[in-house]
This record gives structure tokens, sequence and C-alpha cells, in this order.
């Protein structure tokens, strides 16, 4: 895809995750930093170079000497820091990035340090979504690490009068093969300082020559998550620190009528924060912060507000603004769609639903903010470092120099923690407090004050010959994004639309977007025009793709499911769905059981993945899995219930995630192709499940299932 | 606030708290103990297990005033002297986690499942570890590290020298 396309998905989907503007920024004087970390060799990479930019400024702008995406910095010691914006939610970047450094660079893997998301250190990035680490991060990181090799050994040429061509790098050290002469790359710079923007694009290492990328290095702290030794937002403390809580809402869109604090008040060492309808405690002591926030009376004026029960009426029923069609794919005029389909043998017309669900991190939101001589430091779990310090600079009228925001690896995201709600309470708290202030959100808070992946209602119809061949395809979404809602199979006359509507929920970004929404109808109509045309749904599937790379899953997923050979036992179904976004190519097959009672259980997924070279098999493998596993829950049983303004599943026990007893065989079957740029892995590997465990409930009951969740509460849904 | 002791990984703890704080909050607030997690405050995720006296307790739903005479462990005190216990030897061998922010309730979980099953089936891991969320998905690897731990602690009562081993 051209760079100019890339950027439109990217604005596009920015868009939806309320984080376009602002894309340039940059605030750190790359000097003051090169002079706090001592002398060696500094690389940055320019804000110019088309590889940068989704990070630092973008082109236009690269004659300014600060306008840089990221830093490699080599001590004098030999070892190698690398600075990057992005940040660590267990997607394994911190590892994967740093091998792809180490890779260039020619040092040892254990040798890098990568410092990430804190806005004092690293340089400006627009965020940690879009499975965009690996394709845009990682060339970035590499471009640098080659042209540090490359000064490295030039210095060494000029320190032995040699000619630099014929040297050679490697672990960590420039050698001269002729006279066996050889310096380590600390000694090399001997601690000068020396510093190169880099604004080329030098030749890479082919992933066919990878000795540290490309193999299965293990996660790089894994120690400390064994220990309980690392840190996350929420374990931080600090000198002084007292605990906050805040007053919640009795519903969205609620205003305050009053609040009676003055028992809260009265309470050993609290302080009651009272701004506008914001109300919030902290004190000294963390049971005391709870009992003051329980001891506050307030009355609140909640507006009548829908319920999910008229969802999807309501989305029908209040289009927005703002809708377009792709300008990826070539849209069939009216007048052609009405053609096409009049020259089909077959046609089929279908809705289908996907419900708000939400992200629930292990880890709710998080933070601990300090104020100091004017300056907000606030440690907060965040994909958006910069995003949330620019929402920080907001709230409290501060230059934005004047917030740091430091992001310790969290306790994951899933698209969830785009958002600085957290950190601008605990900020607030923090300034009345005098102190720095904890506050870590509960998980009633986290499912009901966070966000939501949109719900929608997806419709979408098709005609095809009888010999199989699609001829025409419309697929209309309304709400949940246009994310890969264009059809990969070969149709002469499509349309794919998206239509903004009005929503009753906070929504936002989420893993894979609405491509999970826009594949569960698609590959779920699929498979009925598969049967209409009476025919096989691989052999359907196959017919109408040239697509290489996804006839490559589909291909690798069935052979490995045992498709076309295995026979599914009485109350038993096959399903297979097939899916490409963002770069990843991905089939699953499922086996599903549905008993008398209704009672869906998967038995076993396998799917397969094509991303690219990869760069840490099994750092793919464990996101793949942890994909399907997590798809499982969207498709069965996942669901927001809400009614005026309340939610009424904010737990555990009522919104149910999958568990060990939800667990079907999963295999993953991993594709490496060596000869393409890798792209990222962390969203796509959930978009096939549904719908092939929907066609294989399909296989088994004859029952056709057009909403997720299709089994909330365990049984099949009607 | 009151004065309890507490036993907490082989050591006598004072603390001085209200006892019907959770048990979760004194490690985590006022031991700074964060190992343990809190995941939901209400039993439902297991990210804020512990041993008591050998039984895997959510740490979100015992009270302090509850919590003394007893022994506790935490993910802190199954390293010793700077050597893994089995299962977290295991969990890191399989990279059973991604974010890791279950991992410490996972792995006290299965310490307390193979304490009573040694070689436990997958049926009595599922039993064990229902509990314990995973919201990564990491369920088909904490699975295999569990079988693999099963098989550390078996050799390492057999050869005598511990388990560790990088």
């Amino acid at each position: 895809m051209p760079t100019s396309e890339l950027m439109n998905d990217l604005l596009a989907e920015a868009a939806q995750q309320e984080v376009i503007g602002r894309l340039h920024r940059f605030q750190l004087d790359r000097r003051d930093l090169l002079k706090a970390l001592g002398g060696g060799l500094l690389v940055s990479l320019a804000g110019g170079s088309a590889l940068a930019q989704e990070s630092g400024r973008r082109s236009g702008e690269h004659e300014l000497p600060q306008d840089v995406s990221a830093w490699i910095h080599i001590g004098a010691d030999g070892r190698v820091t690398v600075f990057t914006g992005k940040v660590e939610v267990g997607q394994n970047i911190r590892t994967s990035l740093a091998q792809l450094v180490a890779e260039e660079l020619r040092v040892p893997f254990r040798a890098i340090t990568m410092v990430m998301g804190d806005t004092d250190l690293t340089p400006w990035d627009m965020g940690t979504f879009g499975s965009r680490s690996t394709p845009t991060m990682g060339p970035q990181l590499r471009n640098m690490a080659v042209t540090a090799r490359q000064m490295l050994m030039e210095a060494a040429a000029q320190r032995w009068s040699a000619d630099a061509s014929g040297l050679a790098a490697a672990d960590g050290r420039v050698t001269d093969p002729k006279s066996g002469r050889s310096l380590a790359y600390g000694e090399i710079t001997r601690g000068e300082k020396l510093e190169r923007v880099v604004s080329g694009d030098p030749p890479f290492t082919p992933a066919i020559e990878w000795k540290i990328a490309g193999t299965a290095e293990p996660k790089v702290n894994g120690r400390d998550f064994v220990t309980g030794r690392h840190q996350y937002p929420s374990d931080i403390v600090r000198p002084e620190m007292v605990f906050g809580k805040v007053l919640r809402p009795a519903g969205f869109n609620a205003t305050l009528v009053s609040a009676d604090t003055a028992k809260a008040a009265k309470m050993d060492g609290v302080q009651v924060v009272r701004d506008g309808d914001f109300v919030g405690v902290t004190a000294a002591d963390p049971w005391v912060a709870e009992q003051a926030l329980a001891a506050i009376d307030a009355k609140w004026n909640v507006p009548q507000q829908i319920s999910n029960r008229e969802l999807f009426e309501y989305l029908k029923n209040n289009p927005e603004n703002g809708g377009h069609e792709r300008d990826d794919v070539e849209q069939a005029t009216p007048a052609e769609l009405q053609q096409a389909m009049a020259g089909a043998d077959v046609k089929l017309e279908q809705n289908y639903t996907v419900a708000y669900i939400a992200h629930a991190p292990l880890e709710p939101r998080a933070a601990v903010a300090e104020w100091s001589g004017g300056r907000l430091t606030v440690w907060t779990g965040t994909q958006r470092p910069f995003g949330v310090r620019e929402e920080l600079a907001e709230a409290f009228r501060i230059p934005e120099s004047r917030v740091r925001v430091i992001q310790p690896d969290m306790g994951s995201g899933y698209g969830g923690k785009h958002t600085g709600e957290c950190a601008i309470e605990a900020a607030r708290l923090a300034k009345a407090a005098g102190k720095p202030v904890k506050l870590v959100w509960t998980r009633e808070e986290e499912f009901t004050w966070a966000y939501f992946r949109p719900a929608g209602w997806i419709e979408i119809r098709s005609g095809a010959r009888r010999d199989g061949t699609i001829v025409a395809w419309e697929h209309h979404n309304y709400n949940s994004g246009p994310a890969a809602i264009a059809s990969p199979y070969n149709v002469a006359h499509q349309v794919s639309q998206f239509h903004p509507t009005k929503y009753p929920l906070r929504q936002g970004s989420y893993r894979g977007l609405a491509a999970t929404a826009n594949h569960f109808a698609r590959e779920s109509h699929m498979d009925e025009l598969a049967h209409a045309v009476d025919m096989g749904p691989l052999e359907f599937r196959l017919k109408n793709l040239t697509d290489e790379r996804l006839r490559a899953v589909l291909e690798a997923a069935a052979e490995k499911f045992g498709w076309g050979h295995a026979k599914a036992a009485a109350g038993h179904g096959f399903g297979i769905a097939a899916g490409v976004d963002k770069g990843g190519h991905v089939a699953a097959c499922a086996e599903v059981e549905v008993d008398g009672g209704g009672t869906v259980r998967v038995r076993r997924v396998v799917q397969a993945w094509e991303s690219g070279a990869i760069v840490n098999p099994d750092g793919l493998r464990n996101q793949t899995m942890g994909a399907m596993v997590q798809a499982l829950g969207g498709a069965l049983f996942e669901a927001v219930q809400f009614e005026n303004g309340r939610i009424l599943n904010p737990h555990f026990a009522q919104y149910r995630v999958p568990r060990f007893k939800d667990m079907p065989e999963v295999e993953v079957v991993l594709l490496d192709r060596k000869d393409l740029p890798s792209a990222g892995a962390g969203e796509t590997g959930i978009v096939a499940v549904a719908p092939a465990v929907g066609n294989a409930i399909f296989a088994a009951t004859g029952k056709r299932v057009r909403s997720m969740p299709m089994a909330a509460g365990g049984e099949l849904s009607s | 606030m009151n004065d309890f002791l507490l036993k907490i990984n082989g050591a006598d703890v004072p603390v001085r708290a209200p006892g019907e704080e959770t048990l979760l909050s004194v490690l985590r607030n006022r031991l700074h103990l964060t190992g343990t997690k809190y995941g939901c405050g209400e039993g439902q995720c297991g990210a804020c297990t512990v041993l008591i006296d050998g039984v895997a307790t959510r740490s979100c739903q015992a009270r302090l005033a509850t919590s003394t005479g007893v022994s506790i462990t935490t993910i802190e005190g199954l390293e010793h002297g700077g050597l893994l216990g089995p299962v977290q030897q295991a969990f890191l061998d399989e990279g059973a986690f991604q974010c890791g922010y279950c991992t410490s309730g996972m792995i006290l979980s299965a310490t307390a499942l193979l304490h009573d099953h040694p070689r436990p089936t997958d049926a009595q891991i599922v039993g064990y570890m229902d509990g314990n969320v995973c919201r990564c998905g990491t369920y088909p690897r904490i699975t295999a590290a569990i079988h693999r731990a099963s098989q550390l602690a078996v050799a390492g009562e057999k050869g005598g020298s511990g388990h560790a081993h990088e």
C-alpha cells in the first residue's frame, strides 16, 4: 500500500479514536538529553523521512534540527539505549523492537535498553495503536541502527587509516579482518559526543539473513513478571503520597444537584475537593479515603436515556454526517450495482449486529500525580502518553513543557487506554492535597467510566451466479466503523460504506476496531452465500479470491484443521472464515459443539497467520493465540448491558470474559514471509474467530446467528 | 486502627490498620508488597491471589483481622536466594504471560494446585484455575506452564538440588 493510503487509513483511525490533530508536536531539545546521557554516539531520525511521518513531525518540517522521531544512543561502555514514544502493554515490542536494533547495529541483544513512553525522555509519538509499532517504528529504529553502525565503522577506519568498506561489524565491535585489529563500539566513541540526524533510507539487513531478529528471544524482563517485581502504574509509590477517590455520578450525563461532604471532611486527614461537578477526596490512609468517599451524600439528576434493548433501532434511525465510502476500493454506482444484481442467480440480504463490549484490561486505570515547582509529573497506564500530556496541559491550563507523563509497562489496554481521565483526576486531587496522589479506578469504575468498543448494525446485500461467482456486494456499517469494510474477494461491483450515527455510550478504540464486526458480517454472509449456491465454504471463498496471501492462510488453516477430510460428530459443526487488515492475513477453522439445551462449546480453533517477515515467532504466536482467546469472548458472551445512563453489568461476575473452562484446543500456524515487510500483529488476529464459530454453529444446528455475542448466557442466542 | 501481627513469607510483620481492611490493601498500600494485584475487589478475577496456610485465597476478600495466626505467602515469597520456584521458572520458560498483570495470581493458584495434585490433569487445572482471569488470553500457555512446573518439581525432588536454572 502506498504511504499516502497508509496515512489516510491512519488518519481515519485516528479520527475514530479522537486523537486527530496535534500531529505536529515536539518540544524536547536533544542536546539536553545528550548532556544527560554523557558522551557517546547519538543517532536520530529526521522527521522528513517517509518512515517518520507517524512519529515526530511530518514532512515539510524536516529542516528543523530537533525534528526527530526516535533516538539511539551508544555510550562509552557500549550500552545501547533506544528512545521511542511507543509503549509496552503486553504486546512484546520492548523485546521485538530491541531485536531489530540489535540486528542492524550488530550488537548482542542484551546490550540494548529500551526507554519507552516517557514524555520527557522520548520523542513525540502519536500513540501505540493501529498495529503500527512493527511496520513504522521498526523501520525507523533499523534506519538509525544501520547509520550508527556505518558511523562507527567510518570512525574506526579513520582511527586506523583504513578503508571503511574493508571493515566488519559484529557483536558490538568493529574489526579489520586484514590486520586483526578490533575495537568495541564504546571504545570507538571514546566518550566523545558524536551526533547525526538520519534522513536517508540505508539498506536494511534482509530478513533471510537475520540472526537476532526473527528468533524466539524471550521477553526481555520476563523474570520481573514472575517475581512480582515489575512496577505497573498502580504500583508506583512516591514520598508523602496520599490516596485519592472520586465521587461518580449516578449515571451518564448526570448533573450534580447537591453533595453533602461535611461528614467526610471531618475524618482524620481527609481533604475534600470540589470543582464544579467534580468531587473527590484524599487521605493519607487508604482505608480512610474509602470511608470518606462513602460518607458523601450526593444527589444527581440523571436524564432519561436509551437501553441496550433499543440500541440497534437507535443506531439505524439516528444518522450523523461524515459517512464515507472507501476510496481504496472502486465503488460501484447505484446503477451499476442494480444492473449487476439483476444478473445474479442468487440474491441474499441480511443484517448483522455487534454489541457494545468492554476492554476490561486486568489493570484498571491508575495514576500517581505529583506537582513540584509548578511542574506536573504523572505515572499512568496509557497507550498515548503524549496525548495524555496534552489532556493534562489543557485541563490545568499549563504549557505541555511543564507536564511529564511516564508510562510504566502496564497491565494491558487492547485499545482501551487511549485517554487520560484517571491522570487528570489524580492531578486535580494532588493539586488540592499539595502532595502526590495515587488514584486506582475500581473494576466498576473501569467498566463504567472508560469507553467501549462501538456497537454496530451491518446490512449486506449480495448477488452471485449459479457457478459461485460473486457479482455484486453491498456492505453498510452503522456506527461500529470502517475498518476492513471493503471485501477482499473479487467482486466486480461493490459498495462498502460506513455510516456514522449518534450513539448512546462513550465509545472508542479497541483491538481490531470495526474489523471484527465487518469480518463477522462479511464472513457469515459468505457462508450463507456459499450454501445458497450449494458450494463448500472453502471452495466458494477460493473461487472468488486471487489475493495470494489470503489464499495461503486459508489453505494453511484448512490443512492443519483437516478441513474437508474430518467429519463432524453429532451435534458438532465446522466453520471457516478469513480476513485481512493492517497487513495481517488470517484464517480460522473452528469446531463447535451445541448440545440439546443450546449450550455452545467451542472445541477447537486452528488459526493461520501471516504478517510478512516474523520478528519474533514466540511473541507472534503468543499474540495470535491471545487474540483468538479474546475473540471468543466477543463472539460468544461479552455484551455491555445498559439502561438510563447506567451500566447494568459492571463486574466480572456479570460481564463474562473467557476463562480456562472456555478454552478450546487452540492451534496456531505461522507463515513466515521473509520476502515481505513485517506488519503489525497485535490486532487482526481477533477478526476471524467469531465468523468461523458462527459458521460452525450453523453447520452443527442449521441455525444462523447474526448477532454478536452469539451465545450470551452460554446458550445459543435466538 | 489496631495493631496486628501478620506472618508473611516467613517473617513476622506488624501492621497498624483497621481490622476490617482487606488483606490486599494491607499488602499493597501499607507493606508495599505490590506483586499482589488488584483486579476487581470482588473475588472474581484472581489477580490478588495469595496462599494462606497453603490454600489459594483471594486477598481482596480476606480481612486483616482474620489474617493473623496464619502463614501468608505472596509472590515475593516464592523466590529463594535468587532461585525461582518451579512454577515461576515454568511460567518464564513457557512465556506464559503477555502484560503479566495476572501472573502473580496465576502462579500462586498454580502453586496450590500442584501442592494438592502434583501431576494434575487438564480438568484439575481448569477446576483450580478457572477463577483466575487472563484477559490477554494466555490460558493455553499457562496450562502448559503448570504441566512443566509439575515436571520441574518432580525432577527437583529427585535431584534434591532445587529447580533453578536459567
